[in-house]
Order: structure tokens, then sequence, then C-alpha cells
């Protein structure tokens, strides 16, 4: 692969790693607030149901894991499984795609559905 | 040509390398399953009902602790690699290993607690 | 004191350990053992040595499996229960018993363009480098590398990638990177980015950790990306 590319999906693997940094850091909190006492649906659908923040929050969240997980998974795909860089990256688009679409789905799912 | 041992590879950076590829191996196939558990709630709060009591199981529950301790710890690892790539050089940054360990212990401990609280 | 009992590699890449026993001095260095096994014992044995007082790092090898400079390791810092593992470099062709065959390691470097080129001739003035400036200091910091092969050989990116350049390579292309009087930056950045390149390490960290003249690869290599980031990002690259 062109060196170019390379460095480019170095750089927004990093970008996207220190949005996540943030996210993480939000998100892990959120876990271990929410799951004092059990989690049940209701209070889960109760506290994102209509939640604009929320649903913002981890809209992007869940960009941020499309752009960050695929291209890790590119690198372990043609260094442990010895695959052509060109198949890892293809790869790692779909499974990008992947993530994207359930991720906000689930977003979807609990904020406006 | 000679290959190395686990003795080339004993010491702490290695391992932090070992842990954050583990971890994030482990976090990427965990993804989509999440993102599906919780698209559970498209079909209604029955069916995100029923998934949650499905993960009632203590076997689940470890589960879930374990990908906590491996979301902080990949976390943290990852604050150390953008730490060593971008700000100025100062060695590997044990010290973010040794934060690192200690930060997915408290991550742990509190979501342990949380559970049984 | 009892004899070492030393098992030192025999062969080329097929071979097996033989083992010596060899009595131990004071002040006793890893060289030092090696010496006496082909003076004393067995004087079909192959290995490398110039300076002897670490500077040259031609006796670098694998000594119970980490990567030495064997004149600058002390036996009785490395050797546990009286026993010592001696083996040729790793991620090197073996030549015969502890001598490997260091081609592609200095390939690797020409790859990297790890060569200066400058513009000027002598009927320009003279180059003025700030030694103080940033990128001298990183240029400083990386430029004491003598081509000892100890962070190649240390390396697990090289063994699981055939084209990587490796730690050496990089750092000299680092430091060449921050020469301002260096006319091929941009042939250069091209050269080590990628996944040849800077782009496939890990920040394992062996190489910095095992250097013995203490320089960190892995700082360049970081350095390395950041430039080729921002190159790529400006279209330069």
């Amino acid at each position: 692969m062109k060196a170019a590319t390379e460095a480019k999906l170095w750089y927004w693997q990093r970008v996207s790693a220190m949005l996540l940094a943030v996210c993480v850091a939000i998100h892990l909190g959120g876990i271990i607030y929410a799951v004092h006492g059990g989690l049940s649906a209701a209070q889960i659908l109760g506290r994102t149901h209509g939640n604009v923040l929320f649903g913002v929050f981890y809209g992007v969240f869940v960009l941020a894991c499309a752009v960050h997980v695929p291209i890790g998974i590119a690198n372990v795909a043609d260094e442990m499984l010895g695959w052509r860089r060109e198949y890892s990256v293809l790869t790692a688009l779909l499974f990008s795609a992947l993530i994207a679409v359930m991720g906000l789905r689930a977003v979807y799912g609990v904020v406006i559905a | 040509m000679r290959r190395n041992d686990y003795r080339a590879r004993a010491h702490p950076a290695y391992w932090a390398f070992v842990v954050h590829r583990v971890s994030g191996l482990a976090l990427a196939a965990f993804l989509p399953l999440h993102f599906w558990a919780l698209g559970q709630a498209l079909q209604g709060e029955a069916a995100l009902d029923g998934f949650l009591r499905f993960t009632e199981r203590p076997l689940f529950k470890f589960g879930e602790w374990g990908l906590v301790v491996l979301l902080a710890l990949h976390l943290m690892g990852g604050m150390r690699l953008l730490v060593i790539e971008f700000l100025p050089w100062s060695g590997l940054r044990k010290n973010w290993i040794a934060a690192g360990i200690g930060v997915g212990l408290a991550a742990g401990l509190a979501f342990a607690l949380a559970l049984l609280g | 004191m009892s004899n070492l009992q030393v098992r030192v590699w025999r062969g080329k890449d097929q071979g097996r350990f033989a083992t010596y026993e060899v009595p131990r001095a004071a002040s006793q260095t890893v060289l030092d053992v090696v010496t006496y096994i082909q003076r004393q014992l067995d004087p079909t044995l192959s290995y490398r040595f110039a300076c002897r007082v670490g500077m040259c790092g031609s006796c670098a090898m694998t000594v119970n499996g980490v990567a030495r400079w064997t004149c600058r390791t002390h036996v009785a810092k490395v050797a546990k229960n009286g026993e010592l593992e001696i083996a040729p470099l790793s991620n090197l062709k073996v030549i015969k018993d502890l001598v490997t065959d260091m081609s592609e390691f200095f390939d690797k470097w020409a790859r990297a363009l790890g060569r200066f080129k400058g513009s000027r001739t002598r009927h320009d003035d003279f180059a003025l480098v700030k030694p103080d400036s940033a990128q001298r200091a990183a240029a400083d910091a990386a430029i004491e590398c003598i081509g000892c092969g100890v962070c190649y050989a240390s390396c697990d990116v090289v063994a699981w990638r055939k084209e990587f350049l490796g730690p050496a390579a990089l750092n000299r292309a680092w430091s060449l990177a921050n020469d301002v009087r260096d006319a091929q930056q941009g042939e250069r950045l091209r050269a080590v980015a990628g996944d040849a390149g800077c782009h496939s390490c890990h920040t394992q960290g062996s190489c910095s950790e095992r250097c013995p003249k203490k320089i960190e690869p892995t700082a360049g290599i970081a350095g390395l990306k950041r430039l080729a980031a921002a190159a790529a990002m400006r279209g330069e690259l």
C-alpha cells in the first residue's frame, strides 16, 4: 500500500483514539454508575429515551469506533494472519461499515424507537 | 535463522504491547455483540429485558467484568501510546504502564462493587 | 568456584547446542568465555569480535535469550546456576556458529535512505547548524548508532514482517530527517513510511530496552510517524 495511505490510516486511528479516550472514560464512569442495583430495560430506556445529549454522545462514540477499531484490526490481520495488506484494509472497511450500521442502529433503538 | 523466545520479551513495554493487542482484539470481537444486544430495544422494552435477564448469569457477569477491565487497560495503554507518539520524548513511559495497571484494577474493583452493591 | 556449563550454538540455521565446560575467572565477560572455548577447547568454533572494549559492536550475540554485546556482559551478572547459553543474533541468517550474515541489516539501512546527501559544494558557505536547536538535539540523540544489530535482533516485528526496515535503519533515517543540511527529505520519508517502515512499529520497545548505547529507536520511529502523517495530510508524501 502507498506510504501516503498508511500515513493517513495511522493519523485517523490516532485522532479517533484521542476522541475515544474521552468517550471511553465517560462510558466507564457511566457503566459503573448504571449497573448499581441491577440493570433493567426500563431503567436503561428511562435514561436514554428521547435524550438528545445521550444520542449525540453515543452517535459520535460509535463513529469514532468505526474509524479506530478496523484500522487496528487490519494491522493484526496482516501481521498475525499473514493477509495481503489490500485484503486486510478491505476487511477493515467492511468491519467499519458493520460497526457503524449496528452501532447507530443501537443508538437509534435506545434513544428514538 | 534464530528466533527470539520469551526471554527476549521479558520487559514491561513488551507486556504492555501484548495487553494492548489482546484487549483490542477482545473488545473488537465484543463490539458487534454489544450493538446487537442494545439493538434489541428496537423490538421493544420486553425484548431488551429478555436479553438482560439472560445476562444475569454469573458467567456473564464475570465476562462483563473482564471486558470492563480490558477496556480500562486498553484505554490506558492507548493513552500511553499517544503520549509516546505525540508528546516530547521521555522514554518508554513505564510510569504509564504502572498507572494503567492501577486504573485497570480500580475500574475492575469499582465495577465489581457496583454489581454486588 | 565451579566451572561454567556453557551451551553454544554450532552449525548454521540448522544445528544444535554443544556444551563446554569453562573455568571461571574474575571479571570474566561472555566474550572471554567464547574466546576460551575457541582457543582451548574447540578451534572449529566461529565467532566475531574486534575491539573487545565495547566500542565496535562486532561481538553482539544472544546470551541467555537476550541480544547483548558479549564483551560488555559480565558472566557474573548473567550466568544463573553457573549456566550460560550463547547463540547467534536472532532475525539474521546464520553463516556459521555465532556468526550471522549482516547483509540484510545493511541493505535495509540503504533502503531507508540512511545516508546523507548534501546540496552545497565547496564553493558555497558552510552550513550553519545550531547545536541546541530541537532538530539537532533529536539528531544527536540518534546519531551514535554503530550498526551492531542488537536492536534488529531484538525486534519481533522484524521477525514477523520480512520487509520491515527495522529499528536501526529507521533510527538512522530519523537522525537524517533532523539534519537540516540533508537534501532528500521527501524521498526518505517516502522510503520509511508504510508497512515496510515506521507504520509497522508497535512500540514493543525491545530496541530501546536493549540498545547498548542507550539509543531509543522507538523515539525516532514515533517522530517519523508524525513527519509522515504531516506530509501525507499536506499531500506531499
